[in-house]
């Protein structure tokens, strides 16, 4: 049955790999009739889907380091996008996105364009040279471009205070989930999740994380578009959401208005005891806001994340594995295409779920019926318990107001399958989907951070003798330490899920966004110029969020620019300073011009060798 | 002007034509958004559409049209690569 080699067999193979997933969904629902409890399935999917990764990352072990760092340079356009589109949503886009659109409404969908529209940044200024370079790391091709270990040593600082900031968060949404499907402690949960990482690319590296983050993708596209095709079709909402519900969408508006947005004082919420990270329903769900300001909000926020996008080391890295460079501009658009079927479905969802919570027609309505009968539904008393939902009472009518139901923003994925009313074994699959999504981000980038201390670091910096096996050894240490200082960083519970997302984003587009692009773009750029364009852009970036932080400084935001958005700060001095310095400085050499001009020009031999 | 220097130009012009559309459809149809919020596609209001969907799907095939047509031009300048 299989012929050929590997490669060639993909479409095969995953074709029955995701075969075997629908038959084993369609087991767990055959177990579920028969009496088997809700933990068990939620265990079951956790662990099974778990183990298949462990198994890929296994059988995909390597020796070889350009297997290591780059697949082997064979991973076909299509199959790039899938495991780019894993790397990509993370925790935070499976489970806090839905839910920030349902509590933020217009002005947070922001994220939803910047996290997309970054992509063409990726494939017009970046992806193609830099696979036509050859590098291994992000910061590979910054020391070679720029030349020297100083300008390659302050990339490799970017890249690990950018991903660093991301994958403790990462680790944290692996811990949340794990600990939920399985029923243990937050604590042990984290620890847990850091083992499922690491057994999947430990052995093989960068071949073992791009065939286990197709596979996660396969399983967390299910696992989103199931509920939201379900759902749909079960209120009568229409056959395909994402082109049907306009209906719903004016119902929303009008509901609004019937029940009215009441924004809750800190004080109210205080004395009736809300547990801190709940919000209610108090921003318009389709409302655009007027003025200035609004205006700057949101767009400010789309450059941050667009920019961020095409800073990020381990989205960059994943185009350094095609074949060719034709093939890495055409991953980037399967890989927006794969990244599209879930960020469109998540309004789509927000939209499902809020209907179906506030519509008083629909049998799974709670807002205006009495607060006694909505506390013995058995969803509410089972979130409420995990204090995830809460009821507040505040004018002391008994009946639920809008302004009275309080939701942590991760529940509007995790538990619309029983708002809804579907069986449970949906969300089981929901939880393993989330569980993909957070492990195949974390995997990228610890293996990003990892790749740049062991190849940037150790081997182009303190020892360039070293051979292959020691190489490997070092980066596989790398990677397991690296991986539990993650951990043990969750395990402390920091910082919200999203908060420290957009960060990275901000920390990436302060100090590489521009040193990158310029390197292709701009033969005059200089070390000089990019050195100090790196650290002057993250120095004023990270003091500028260390001044408008709540809590460090808080002061006032400049022009609106906030904590989550300090990177507007941070990439213009990068930029002002790298193009000072650098006509200031002497012009690169010949040699340096050359390889510029060789970068452009996609055919013929990559700048650095397979094996470097 | 060389071959690699036409080739050069031709990629910067693509480049920059694909970034007009970019910023089209990531931040000047956002300069609008109340006002255009009040029109109506597919039943949605239009900003809420394009935020939630239409310019996500705009980003898609922007991309998938740039990398054809960048693959002509190296084409056209005898910089394509082989099949392999």
């Amino acid at each position: 049955m299989f012929k050929g080699g590997f490669i060639q067999n993909l479409p095969k193979i995953y074709g029955l790999y995701t075969g075997g997933f629908l038959v084993f969904i369609i087991m767990m629902a055959i177990a579920e009739q028969a009496g088997v409890t809700a933990k068990t399935i939620g265990i079951l999917f956790v662990a099974f889907t778990v183990a298949i990764y462990a198994l890929i990352g296994y059988l995909s072990r390597t020796v070889q380091v350009d297997a290591y760092y780059l697949a082997g340079r064979q991973v076909p356009t299509v199959f790039n996008g899938m495991a780019t589109a894993a790397d990509w949503m993370s925790g935070a886009s499976f489970v806090a996105l839905a839910g920030g659109v349902y509590f933020g409404g217009y002005s947070y969908m922001a994220f939803l364009v910047g996290w997309t529209g970054g992509y063409v940044l990726v494939s017009t200024l970046l992806a193609p040279y830099l696979r036509k370079f050859g590098c291994y790391t992000v910061p590979d091709f910054i020391g070679t471009r720029y030349g020297g270990n100083g300008v390659r040593f302050c990339a490799v600082l970017v890249l690990v205070l950018a991903s660093f900031t991301y994958v403790t968060a990462q680790i944290n949404a692996t811990g949340t989930i794990a600990a939920r499907a399985l029923g243990i402690p937050f604590e042990a949960g984290v620890w847990v999740g850091l083992v499922s990482i690491l057994l999947c690319s430990m052995l093989g590296g960068m071949r073992a994380v791009t065939w286990t983050q197709v596979a996660q993708y396969i399983v967390l596209i299910i696992a989103y578009l199931i509920p939201v095709f379900w759902i749909s079709n079960k209120i009568g909402a229409g056959v395909f959401p994402h082109l049907m519900l306009g209906d719903e969408v004016a119902r929303i508006t009008e509901l609004e208005s019937q029940f009215g947005l009441v924004k809750n004082s800190a004080a109210d919420m205080k004395s009736a005891g809300v547990p801190g990270g709940l919000k209610s329903i108090a921003v318009a769900h389709a409302g655009v806001g007027a003025g200035g300001m609004a205006v700057w909000k949101y767009i400010s926020l789309a450059i941050c994340m667009m920019v961020g996008t095409a800073s990020l080391p381990h989205i960059l890295m994943r185009y350094f594995t095609t074949p060719s460079v034709k093939s890495a501009r055409k991953s980037v658009a399967w890989s927006l295409f794969f990244i599209f079927l879930l960020y469109s479905s998540a309004p789509m969802l927000a939209t499902l779920s809020k209907i179906s919570l506030m519509d008083p027609n629909l049998s799974t309505g709670i807002i205006g019926k009495s607060i006694a009968d909505v506390q013995s539904i058995e969803w509410v008393k089972q979130w409420s318990s995990q204090k995830q939902v809460f009821i507040a009472d505040f004018n002391g009518d008994g009946i639920l107001q809008l302004n009275e139901w309080f939701m942590r923003t991760g529940v509007v994925v995790l538990a619309t399958p029983e708002v809804a009313g579907l069986p449970y074994v949906i969300s089981g699959l929901v939880a393993a989907g989330g569980m993909a999504a957070a492990m195949s981000t974390a995997d990228g980038l610890i293996l990003a951070i990892a790749n740049a201390l062991s190849h940037d670091v150790y081997y182009n910096m303190i020892d360039p003798k070293a051979d292959v096996r020691k190489r490997l050894i070092v980066a596989r240490v790398l990677l397991l330490v690296i991986g539990a200082a993650g951990a043990y960083i969750a395990s402390m519970r920091i910082t919200s899920i999203l908060g420290a997302v957009a960060w990275a984003f901000d920390f990436a587009m302060s100090g590489l966004f521009f040193p990158l692009v310029l390197g292709v773009w701009w033969k005059r750029a200089t070390r000089e110029g990019a050195i100090a364009g790196m650290l002057s852009g993250l120095a004023a970036g990270t003091m500028y969020l260390i001044w408008v932080y709540p809590k460090f400084m808080g002061n006032p935001a400049w022009l609106g620019i906030d904590h989550l958005r300090f990177g507007l700060i941070g990439a213009p001095v990068c930029l002002v300073v790298m193009v000072v310095v650098s006509l200031m400085t002497k012009a690169p050499d010949a040699a340096t011009q050359r390889m510029v001009d060789e970068v452009r020009v996609p055919s013929g031999k990559s700048i650095l060798g397979r094996a470097h | 002007m060389s071959n690699k220097e036409k080739h050069w130009q031709k990629t910067r012009g693509h480049m920059f034509m694909t970034l007009a559309l970019w910023a089209f459809f990531s931040m000047v149809i956002f300069l609008f958004g109340y006002e255009i919020n009040s029109m109506s596609f597919l039943g949605y209001p239009l900003a809420y559409y394009m935020t939630a969907q239409g310019s996500l799907l705009a980003f898609v095939i922007i991309i998938f049209w740039f990398a054809n047509k960048q693959e002509k031009i190296d084409e056209e300048f005898g910089f394509g690569e082989k099949e392999d």
